[in-house]
């Protein structure tokens, strides 16, 4: 509700915006509310459902709620194994997007060159290809040189999806950072890795902290790299060992899968809460556009 | 910037050095694949016996044009996009985004958290919650008998509907971040001379807000067309890609023919098409920003 700047307006005018004012507000709370309800709904079922033990494919509130679905899966085969073979394969992916990610952003902050800006166009233009046209010669590729269904191949290849726009996104970060503070270290004789290491990433640190966990969410809720490349049940990540583990049964165990997503989703909501300040708006975008 | 480019005793060379990792790896593991990818379109090479490949020239791209069931999946990707990114996550993005600058401050917080909570729930497990939602006993046919409205099987009988009602679901945070950030930028003195002119409320959002944030929803068009593209997990989990091929859009297609049907070289120069649509969107929106700087 804005105050009229005027403050010379007769009261009978400013009571009649202010009416206005409120009635417009009323009807676009009651307009986003409604929108907000029926987006809960899957999510509302998703909480119920997690703690009824004789959930069913609809909403309904347990008579008796209970986490026994939690305590069914607290075992290796169906929760701790998968969680961890995602914590390997994503945090591995993740450090390697990073560490590469920032190296090339580095002098692509910081040096001119002709081939700079074809560079990140091609980076840019990456960052949009539709990964998953690709995954059936990637298929191919990987039987050919032996890295089909190894937690290794699949993270080189995850990183590699991941890196282009991590690569953008640290560059715009680090582009932030004056050159005046760097040139310190230069008088005092530091090399570019040793000014990149100690003063700009350090500088930089939560556009650091944005990109690892902007990576590390869109690795962790990936579904069909891992559901292509690994075959060994040992070694799938919660995302699609959920699959396999629910999926396929012709008695589905809805409690039981509605609490392993829960787990499952947890981290990523986590991190994303985490750094969702800093992303503010549409910060993809935002990155990207103004780059 | 240009006091470094005197960089002390380094050679140009050697100051580029940092870059190699990331494209070494760039080139390996996505240039490697593509590269395969535009090879093995030609062949007819198979699961089974990769020994018996043979090039077979364009043999599978005039084979997928006569093939209908790959014209199906055309016809049921476009739909797919049309609904869900082009009508559904842009127009429900922009319009939450509009709704939410007149609200008040807990329902804008409160449907801001919702909202993005099912954009950052991982693809499968939206899969998972919207098949519950659509399912014959499922919530959707609960609240339409509480409505007294005829109950459907929707994933039997409108399963395209059912998906690209899902990846709105799952999408429209992203163009409603997008556009809140759009519509924050516009100078508030502009829309107020607009209301003082007498514009109405539809007028300002026509003559005034749209052609400001243009360029913000040909950005959000073409990256939510990108996606949407490339969405597999979200349907695999609901449908499957049926029942039968009732809601195969490309890339389960893709799959389908690829593994299911051990045709690696088909497959293949599906996926070729899949990229170069999705090169010739990319070019369009590396164009915009041009543009733009």
């Amino acid at each position: 509700m804005r105050r009229s700047a005027s403050g010379a307006q007769r009261p009978r005018a400013r009571t009649a915006k202010l009416r206005r004012a409120t009635r417009q507000r009323l009807a676009a709370d009651a307009a986003l509310l409604v929108v907000a309800i029926a987006f809960a709904v899957p999510l509302a079922w998703l909480v119920l459902s997690s703690l009824d033990e004789h959930a069913s494919l609809d909403v309904s509130v347990p008579t008796e709620p209970t986490l026994a679905n939690f305590d069914a899966l607290m075992n290796s085969e169906i929760t701790y194994r998968p969680m961890l073979n995602s914590l390997l394969l994503c945090g591995g992916a993740t450090a390697l997007t990073i560490g590469c990610a920032a190296l090339a952003a580095y002098p692509l902050s910081r040096f001119r060159s002709r081939f700079k800006r074809p560079y990140l166009m091609a980076v840019l233009f990456t960052t949009c290809l539709p990964v998953t046209a690709i995954m059936v010669p990637v298929y191919g590729l990987f039987v050919r040189i032996n890295l089909i269904d190894t937690l290794s191949g699949t993270a080189l290849f995850l990183a590699a999806t991941q890196l282009p726009f991590a690569i953008w996104l640290m560059k715009n970060f680090m582009d932030a950072i004056p050159v005046s503070l760097e040139e310190a270290a230069w008088t005092d004789g530091a090399n570019p890795m040793q000014a990149l290491a100690r003063v700009v990433l350090p500088l930089m640190g939560p556009g650091v902290a944005v990109v690892t966990v902007y990576s590390f969410i869109m690795m962790w809720g990936n579904f069909f790299v891992p559901f292509m490349l690994l075959l060994t049940p040992d070694q799938l990540p919660a995302s699609v060992s959920i699959f396999t583990f629910f999926g396929y049964r012709g008695e589905v165990a809805y409690g039981q899968l509605a609490a392993f997503s829960i787990l499952y989703s947890t981290p990523v909501i986590l991190l994303y809460v985490l750094i969702a300040r800093r992303l503010g708006g549409g910060f993809a975008l935002g990155g990207a556009v103004k780059g | 910037m240009s006091a470094l480019t005197t960089a002390r005793g380094r050679g140009p060379r050697l100051r580029w050095l940092p870059i190699a990792p990331a494209t070494l790896l760039l080139l390996l593991f996505l240039g490697g694949p593509i590269a395969y990818c535009v090879y093995i379109a030609f062949t007819d090479m198979q699961l089974t016996g990769a020994s018996s490949t043979h090039f077979v020239g364009f043999d599978n791209f005039r084979r997928a044009f006569a093939d209908d069931k790959f014209l199906n999946a055309v016809v049921l990707t476009l739909v797919f996009t049309v609904l869900s990114s082009i009508v559904g996550q842009n127009t429900l993005g922009l319009g939450l985004a509009a709704l939410m600058r007149r609200a008040s401050r807990p329902v804008r917080t409160l449907t801001g958290a919702i909202v993005i909570a099912a954009w950052v729930l991982p693809e499968i497990v939206a899969g998972f919650l919207l098949y519950a939602f659509f399912e014959r006993r499922g919530t959707l046919n609960d609240i339409l008998g509480l409505l007294h409205l005829p109950s459907q099987n929707w994933l039997f009988t409108l399963p395209i509907l059912a998906v690209s009602f899902a990846n709105v679901w799952r999408g429209t945070a992203f163009s409603m971040l997008v556009y809140s950030a759009a519509l924050g930028d516009i100078p508030q003195e502009i829309t107020e001379a607009a209301e003082v002119d007498g514009a109405s409320g539809w007028q300002r959002m026509w003559r005034v807000t749209l052609p400001m944030i243009r360029r913000s929803i040909a950005t959000n068009l073409m990256l939510n067309t990108l996606q949407t593209l490339s969405v597999f997990g979200l349907i695999w989990a609901m449908t499957r890609g049926g029942p039968g091929t009732r809601s195969q859009t490309l890339p389960v297609f893709m799959y389908d023919q690829a593994f299911l049907k051990a045709l690696i070289g088909y497959g293949t120069a599906v996926a070729l098409l899949l990229l170069l649509v999705g090169a010739l969107f990319s070019l369009v929106y590396l164009r915009l920003l041009r543009e733009e700087v």
